[in-house]
């Protein structure tokens, strides 16, 4: 399991996501401003989590793929085809010499449906549409969370208070300290940077 | 801390690195039964996907209509459930190309065949059910298959999944010849939750196929949440 916590939940209008901000290198926090959150199109976030290394390759090409796409054709891949794309190549690549150890959450939004999207990709290409779902042992503590409060017809206040009481509960009970959370909002006006979610005594 | 433990006993070693897992096939959990009946064919799946011990989603369905009166179920590793399927519609869509017909069940199961055995070393951890009726003569067909392509044919029912010991002794002892539809689906349907209430890594519900020959009934069955 990893200490690592990527949290995404979609709502009617929009999607929002969260991933923590420390890098971690055994006992050392190596980096308290870190962005596991990759911008693949303008509708379009993958948060990804997983063998450090792993992360950023894997996250780039897919970037980069998906941009080669647009440059191509003049528009650009709806989500689902990109989740599609991406599952595609983990799944090559999983029974190669060299197999990608990410686990990841792609969230965005299909202007041509009008509808959110939010998908789950673990590291052996499992990929299915989730409503909510967050990775890492933070997932642990926040999934029940989810079950109990979620409601697909929030407003962006009530979805930000909901991410915050997942947050708080991980800084409560998780045994590694992860103060602070990058939040950004998939809508269809783009993808947008929240405030962070940051623990009290913490410098934002 | 390691302690001997029976083999026959699911296993978690450790809570905190990786989880020894007893079987590939049980890390998402999941069970899919199909059963003959008079003119007709059922096929059933529950709609769990989980890692291990966690649940992700509820209503993930192994079993996917690969023709007009023909599905195959595949539960297993999701991530193969995932490949096979796209693999195998790649092949149907092929063959109908190329011989201007619809497959026939008895078709598909050689095609699947082939496609796990190609990987006879390095396998897809898939074990597929077939059910379906023939597009010419409607004669109902069922059969299953191991992750290496070993085909069963038998002549009542076939189960796989993670509680596949449960669902052979709650199908012998329900099943009977020559059940109709509406028989068979309640025979197909309480085998399966019936089944899989024992079993932690597969429930939260069912889908259950009739298939008849001029129409396929689909039922999704609520059962214990958990």
């Amino acid at each position: 399991m990893t200490l690592q916590c990527l949290i995404g939940a979609k709502f009617n209008d929009f999607v929002l996501m969260a991933t923590d901000m420390s890098h971690l290198q055994s006992i050392m926090v190596q980096k308290g401003d870190d962005d596991k959150m990759y911008k693949m199109s303008s509708n379009l976030v993958m948060a990804v989590s997983g063998e450090p290394g792993d992360t950023t390759q894997f996250a780039e090409y897919i970037a980069k793929n998906i941009q080669l796409y647009k440059m191509r054709n003049g528009y650009e891949l709806a989500p689902s085809a990109a989740v599609h794309f991406t599952r595609h190549t983990l799944a090559t690549h999983l029974r190669s010499r060299e197999p990608y150890f990410v686990n990841l959450l792609m969230g965005g939004y299909d202007t041509n449906t009008n509808t959110t999207e939010l998908h789950y990709m673990d590291y052996l290409a499992a990929s299915v549409p989730v409503k909510y779902y967050a990775f890492g042992y933070g997932g642990m503590f926040t999934l029940s969370i989810m079950d109990k409060e979620y409601r697909p017809d929030l407003n962006q206040d009530q979805a930000y208070e909901l991410l915050k009481k997942c947050t708080s509960e991980i800084k409560r009970r998780f045994l590694v300290n992860l103060p602070k959370f990058r939040v950004r909002i998939i809508s269809k006006d783009g993808i947008k940077d929240l405030p962070h979610i940051v623990a009290e005594g913490e410098p934002a | 801390m390691v302690y001997p433990v029976h083999p026959d006993y699911t296993t978690i070693t450790s809570v905190y690195n990786a989880d020894y897992v007893k079987s590939i096939l049980a890390y998402n959990g999941g069970s899919v039964v199909a059963m003959k009946g008079k003119n007709c064919v059922a096929i059933a799946t529950d709609l769990r996907f989980g890692v291990q011990a966690q649940t992700i989603t509820t209503d993930f369905e192994r079993v996917f209509e690969v023709g007009p009166h023909l599905y195959i179920g595949l539960p297993g590793l999701v991530t193969d459930t995932q490949t096979v399927l796209q693999r195998l519609k790649f092949r149907i869509k092929m063959y109908e190309m190329r011989e201007g017909r619809k497959v026939k069940p008895r078709t598909l199961m050689a095609m699947v065949q082939n496609l796990l055995y190609e990987r006879r070393f390095g396998p897809y951890f898939v074990e597929p059910v077939i059910a379906g009726l023939d597009p010419v003569t409607k004669d109902p067909y069922i059969c299953a298959l191991d992750l290496i392509g070993c085909p069963c044919e038998p002549a009542d029912f076939v189960v796989s999944g993670t509680s596949s010991e449960s669902l052979y002794g709650m199908c012998e002892t329900t099943w009977r010849e020559d059940l109709e539809p509406d028989d068979l689906f309640e025979c197909i349907g309480q085998s399966l939750i019936n089944a899989f209430d024992r079993d932690a890594l597969s429930g939260w519900g069912a889908v259950v196929h009739v298939i008849e020959e001029d129409k396929v009934t689909t039922r999704h069955i609520k059962s214990r949440m958990d």
